[in-house]
C-alpha cells in the first residue's frame, strides 16, 4: 500500500498536475502535496501523487560511496 | 528505472550481507513494520540470503491486514444503500467480512469500483451525480495526505455526492503498543520509509530514547534493506540506539510539511481497534467535525453482528508473535483465492507474501 516509485517530471499541465515519466510510461501526476516542482525533478509518485523530490546530489554521492567500497 | 537499479546491485548486495554477516554470530530480531518493505525483502530473496541470526519479523504495516471485521461489515452494509456507489483500492474488494465480502457485493449487484489513485473517487462523484460516491479511505501515514486533498478539493467543488469513510491509521503509536506488549520482543526496528516521507525522522525518537531500541529508517530496495540491517545491528553492538535515517535521498527530518498540514486541516486523533492488536490510544483519524456531512460514518445501516474464524491467526501473524506457517489455516483452507483472514488478501500481507514466495 505504500509502495511509492520514482520519475521524472516532463511537463507541467497545470497549476495541480505534472506529467511524469515512471519506468517509460508516461503518467498524470497530481502535484497538491508538493507545488514546487519544475520540469526535470526527479519526484516519487504515491497512488497518483508527487510526495517528494528525490534529492539527487545525496543519491548520487551514496551511489558513489558504494562503488569505492566495492573497489 | 534512475534511482532504483542502482540500488539493486547484486555484487553491492553480496559484499552487504558479508559486512552483516561478519558483524556479530548473536541471535537477533529485527521487525520490518512496512508490509512494503516485508514483500521487498521476499521478493527479491533476502530472507534467504541472510545469516541464519537475524530475524526478519514482518510487523503490522498491511493497512488491508490490521481493518479490522467489524469495519469491513460496515462497508459491506453500506454498499447495500441504495444508490450508492464504493469507491476502493483493490485489496479491500476481497477481504472477508462477517459474512460477505465487496465482492460479494459487487457479484449481487453492488457498485463497487476499484481505483487506483483516491483522486478518482472525486471523478467518480463528478461523473456520476445521482450517486453517493464513498471513497474507502484506507493507509497509513503515506496515503492519508492524499486523501485529506482528495476531501479538500471536494470541498474546494462543492461536490455534493462525494463521502468518505475513513480507516486511516498511524505506525508510531502501534509500533508503541508492540514494544509495549511485551510478548513481541524485537532487538531494533527498520522503520517505514515512505510513511517517514511524509512525517519525517523526529516522531520514532521515543523507540530509542524511551525504550532503547535501534531504529533506522529504510528504503525498499534490496540495497536499501540491507544497508539499514547493518547499521540496525550496529547501533545494537555498540549500545548506542538512536533513529538513522537511511533513506536520504526521499526523507528529510522534517518530513512533507505541505502533506502533514492537509492531514491536520482535515483530521484528529482517535482511538481505533486493530485486527489482531486491539484498541490503540490515538492511532487513528477520522474526520474533524467541520467535515461530518461528508463521514460515510454517518449513515443509518444495520451492520451485521461480528463474527470471527477462531483458527485464524492473522493476530498473532500481525504483531510478529508466529511465522504464517505456524497456523494451521495457511496454505490448507486460507489461500489466496479463498482467504480466511486479511494477512492472506493483501499482496502486502505477511501470509500471502509467504504464499507467493516461501
Amino acid at each position: 500500500m505504500c509502495l511509492a516509485i520514482p520519475g521524472k517530471i516532463i511537463k507541467k499541465i497545470d497549476t495541480e498536475q505534472v506529467e511524469v515519466l515512471l519506468g517509460g510510461i508516461k503518467k498524470k501526476v497530481r502535484i497538491d502535496l508538493l507545488p514546487q516542482v519544475s520540469v526535470g525533478d526527479y519526484v516519487l509518485v504515491h497512488a497518483g501523487y508527487a510526495i517528494t523530490k528525490i534529492k539527487e546530489k545525496e543519491a548520487e554521492e551514496v551511489i558513489r560511496a558504494w562503488e569505492e567500497i566495492q573497489s | 528505472m534512475k534511482y532504483q537499479d542502482e540500488y539493486r546491485n547484486k555484487e553491492l548486495c553480496q559484499y552487504l550481507i558479508q559486512k552483516i554477516r561478519a558483524l556479530t554470530k548473536t541471535d537477533i530480531r529485527l521487525m520490518e513494520v512496512c508490509g512494503t518493505h516485508t514483500v521487498s525483502i521476499f521478493r527479491s530473496g533476502l530472507k534467504a540470503m541472510l545469516p541464519q541470526n537475524v530475524h526478519l519479523i514482518s510487523g503490522p504495516g498491511c493497512p488491508v491486514c490490521v481493518t479490522p471485521t467489524s469495519a469491513i461489515d460496515h462497508v459491506i452494509a453500506l454498499s447495500r444503500m441504495n444508490n450508492t456507489m464504493i469507491a476502493t483500492f483493490g485489496d479491500m474488494i476481497n477481504v472477508p467480512g462477517s459474512s460477505s465480502s465487496l465482492k460479494n457485493e459487487k457479484a449481487q449487484g453492488a457498485d463497487v469500483r476499484v481505483i487506483y489513485s483516491p483522486f478518482q473517487a472525486l471523478e467518480l462523484a463528478q461523473d456520476f451525480p445521482e450517486k453517493r460516491v464513498i471513497l474507502l479511505g484506507i493507509g497509513f501515514e503515506t496515503t492519508i495526505p492524499l486523501i485529506a486533498s482528495v476531501v479538500l478539493e471536494s470541498k474546494k467543488k462543492s461536490i455534493k455526492n462525494f463521502y468518505l469513510y475513513s480507516l486511516g491509521k498511524l505506525m508510531p503509536p502501534v509500533i508503541r503498543e508492540l514494544i509495549q506488549d511485551r510478548d513481541t520482543e524485537i532487538d531494533g526496528f527498520l522503520c517505514p520509509g515512505h510513511v517517514s516521507v511524509i512525517i519525517g525522522t523526529e516522531p520514532y525518537q521515543f523507540i530509542p530514547q524511551e525504550y532503547s531500541i535501534p531504529c533506522v529508517i529504510a528504503g525498499f530496495e534490496p540495497v536499501d534493506i540491507l544497508y539499514a540491517i547493518y547499521c540496525v545491528i550496529q547501533q545494537k553492538i555498540e549500545h548506542r540506539p538512536r533513529v538513522e535515517n537511511k533513506y536520504e535521498r526521499v526523507v528529510r527530518k522534517e518530513g512533507n510539511p505541505i502533506a502533514l498540514h492537509k492531514m491536520d486541516e482535515v483530521f484528529s486523533a482517535i482511538d481505533v481497534e486493530w485486527r489482531g492488536i486491539g484498541r490503540v490510544n490515538k492511532s487513528g483519524l477520522d474526520l474533524k467535525a467541520e467535515y461530518s456531512e461528508l463521514n460515510a460514518k454517518n449513515f443509518q445501516v444495520k451492520i451485521e453482528k461480528t463474527k470471527e474464524n477462531p483458527d485464524c491467526r492473522c493476530g498473532e501473524v500481525l504483531k510478529g508473535k508466529i511465522s504464517p506457517l505456524e497456523c494451521p489455516l495457511f496454505k490448507s483452507v486460507c489461500t489466496p483465492e479463498n482467504p480466511i483472514g486479511a494477512c492472506m488478501v493483501s499482496s502486502e500481507g505477511t501470509c500471502a507474501t509467504y504464499y507467493k514466495y516461501q
